[in-house]
């Protein structure tokens, strides 16, 4: 039943794919192609990495209202990029090789994220802490990012600007190629490990008594979360709700916990709704509006919604 | 053999357990008793690798719980803690089927599926099978997590407070499971019980702990008598005997 679910699921993903490649191809071909290309490949690890990291961080984490988002994990990437042109200027910056500083970045932002979340993780603090937590690193990065930007002469927060703040219209595609084989890497570990993040969800006690390391796992699947975030952070930008949305609908969807079929399901419901959501605002509503403003909203009540219900589940 | 020396456990100023020394041998049921805070489950889950030792040694068929690779401990020991909290979108077999990981590593095996059903069998959760684990009674869930330390299995069982919850149907029925695993499989029982009456049944050992320490060890005809059962819980009770069977008129 869970098989016919996710089948269905993985068709629709397919078919927005298909739309977004195929509707309203006009001129030349080949060109027009060979653009929706590179956008649709950094959608889709846009999709991978945002549904891959944040089912992991709440089977970790062991709720479903918090994401590595709203944990300010993004907040945290940003204050990396204003530092770096604080500190290098604005040229300086600009003149970083893109993929040598996104490598450098993705394992900073790895180290710093086990770093801060794992002394929280070690025996799962209650999940009241841990949101407020999350919402306060997210504030002070936020607010240290602000004060950066502050000092920083107008010209290099341009720079800064241009590089934080990519939208689903404007991917940088310029980090296509090492971004994907970060996702693909961290998709077939999430794959291989589908049966460990099983335990895992069970709880620290029952998975060690089932032979589970927990802290080394623990740290290793939030070490693979991080470096996910950073992808998709690099490419789109922040995006706070998305993740949750997805893992929202997904399990819903799926029905599961099973991360088997659950995270497939995420990976085909975050591909429905990015690359669904941005071949209808292309061509249907004419670009009136951005896909992310819209995400975020709907994503943002979905959260209001899981805190209202009370779901820790 | 579970062999246990000199452990001791602090939380601060607090001394949890004071220079535990114990030998289990392999085989048996072995019950721990003793006031709330005396340390049992400490004691259980330090055996159990799920708290780090402080200090001391346990080795558990000579394999020492801190250094030995967790996935080899897991198809060796198996813990059924007080508070297991389960995530609730779960059916009582899959549950259950966990209990095959440090086996098969996920991939069900024909052979982990009888296992499984035997032990959905063992404890009446057959007709429960399908059922999500949040829809089930203290009780049921109990037993389905019962269930899922039994097929785990392993030599080495260790259970804390397993009668939680349950009805004296379930209760005496898990109890007689546990004799009949023991007598017949040969493995080893190690139970933290409140009922001191179930331990006076069914154990084969009673050790008695009482502020970290070690207060009382023997069978249960030597341990169940009216001056022991005072120095440890600290009121007098009077002590049937019922065919052979000390009973503790504890209620009195």
């Amino acid at each position: 039943m869970c098989n016919r679910r996710l089948l269905c699921l993985g068709a629709a993903a397919l078919a927005c794919v298909i739309a977004f490649m195929t509707i309203g191809l006009r001129g030349n071909i080949g060109f027009v192609l060979s653009l929706r290309a590179a956008k649709l490949a950094a959608l889709l690890q846009v999709s991978v990495s945002i549904a891959v990291s944040t089912v992991i961080f709440q089977t970790v984490t062991n709720n479903r209202i918090l994401t590595p988002s709203i944990m300010g994990l993004d907040a945290l990437y940003l204050f990396g990029q204003m530092l770096l042109v604080f500190m290098l200027g604005g040229l300086g910056y600009a003149a970083l090789d893109s993929q040598l500083k996104f490598g450098g970045e993705v394992l900073v932002l790895m180290a710093l994220a086990t770093g801060l979340l794992l002394p929280m993780l070690r025996r799962r603090t209650d999940m009241e802490l841990m949101l407020l937590a999350g919402i306060i690193f997210g504030v002070l990065f936020r607010s240290l990012h602000s004060l950066l930007a502050r000092l920083v002469d107008p010209n290099d927060f341009a720079v800064a600007q241009g590089a934080s703040f990519a939208n689903f219209n404007n991917v940088r595609t310029d980090l296509l190629i090492f971004a994907a084989v970060l996702t693909l890497m961290g998709a077939v570990i999430a794959w291989r490990a589908r049966h460990v993040l099983d335990v895992v969800a069970l709880g620290a006690d029952a998975a060690t008594g089932l032979g589970v390391t927990w802290s080394k796992t623990v740290t290793g699947l939030l070490a693979l979360v991080s470096a996910l975030v950073a992808v998709s952070t690099a490419l789109v930008g922040p995006v706070a709700f998305m993740g949750l949305l997805v893992a929202a609908l997904a399990e819903r969807l799926a029905d599961t916990r099973r991360h088997a079929i659950l995270i497939p399901a995420a990976i085909s419901t975050a591909i429905i709704i990015l690359v669904g959501g941005q071949t209808l605002f292309q061509h249907v509503f004419g670009n009136s509006s951005t896909l992310g403003v819209v995400i975020e909203f709907v994503g943002g009540l979905v959260f209001l919604f899981l805190l209202v219900l009370g779901s820790r589940k | 053999m579970i062999r246990i020396e000199n452990v001791s456990l602090r939380h601060g100023s607090a001394e949890i357990l004071h220079d535990i020394s114990l030998t289990i041998p392999k085989g048996g049921i072995t019950a721990l008793i003793g006031p709330n805070g005396a340390g049992k489950s400490s004691l259980l889950s330090l055996i159990a690798r799920l708290q780090p030792l402080q200090s001391g040694t346990i080795s558990i068929d000579g394999f020492p719980v801190d250094t030995t690779p967790n996935r080899d401990l897991a198809r060796i020991i198996a813990i059924l803690r007080q508070d297991s909290i389960v995530a609730s979108r779960l059916r009582v077999r899959e549950l259950v089927g966990f209990s095959r990981f440090p086996h098969s590593r996920g991939r069900l095996t024909a052979e982990d599926r009888v296992v499984i059903d035997q032990s959905l069998q063992q404890f009446d959760l057959a007709d429960l099978a399908d059922r999500f684990i949040d829809t089930l009674s203290g009780g049921q869930r109990q037993r389905a997590l019962v269930a899922m330390a039994f097929a785990q299995a392993t030599d080495y069982l260790l259970l804390d407070e397993p009668l939680n919850n349950l009805d004296m149907y379930f209760a005496r029925d898990l109890m007689r499971s546990l004799r009949r695993i023991a007598d017949e499989n040969g493995k080893t029982v190690v139970i933290v019980l409140h009922d001191i009456n179930q331990a006076g049944a069914y154990a084969d050992r009673i050790i008695a702990m009482k502020a970290g320490r070690i207060a009382a060890d023997g069978s249960p005809a030597e341990l169940l008598r009216p001056e022991i059962l005072q120095a440890i819980f600290g009121f007098r009770m009077e002590v049937a005997d019922m065919g052979g069977t000390p009973v503790v008129l504890h209620f009195r």
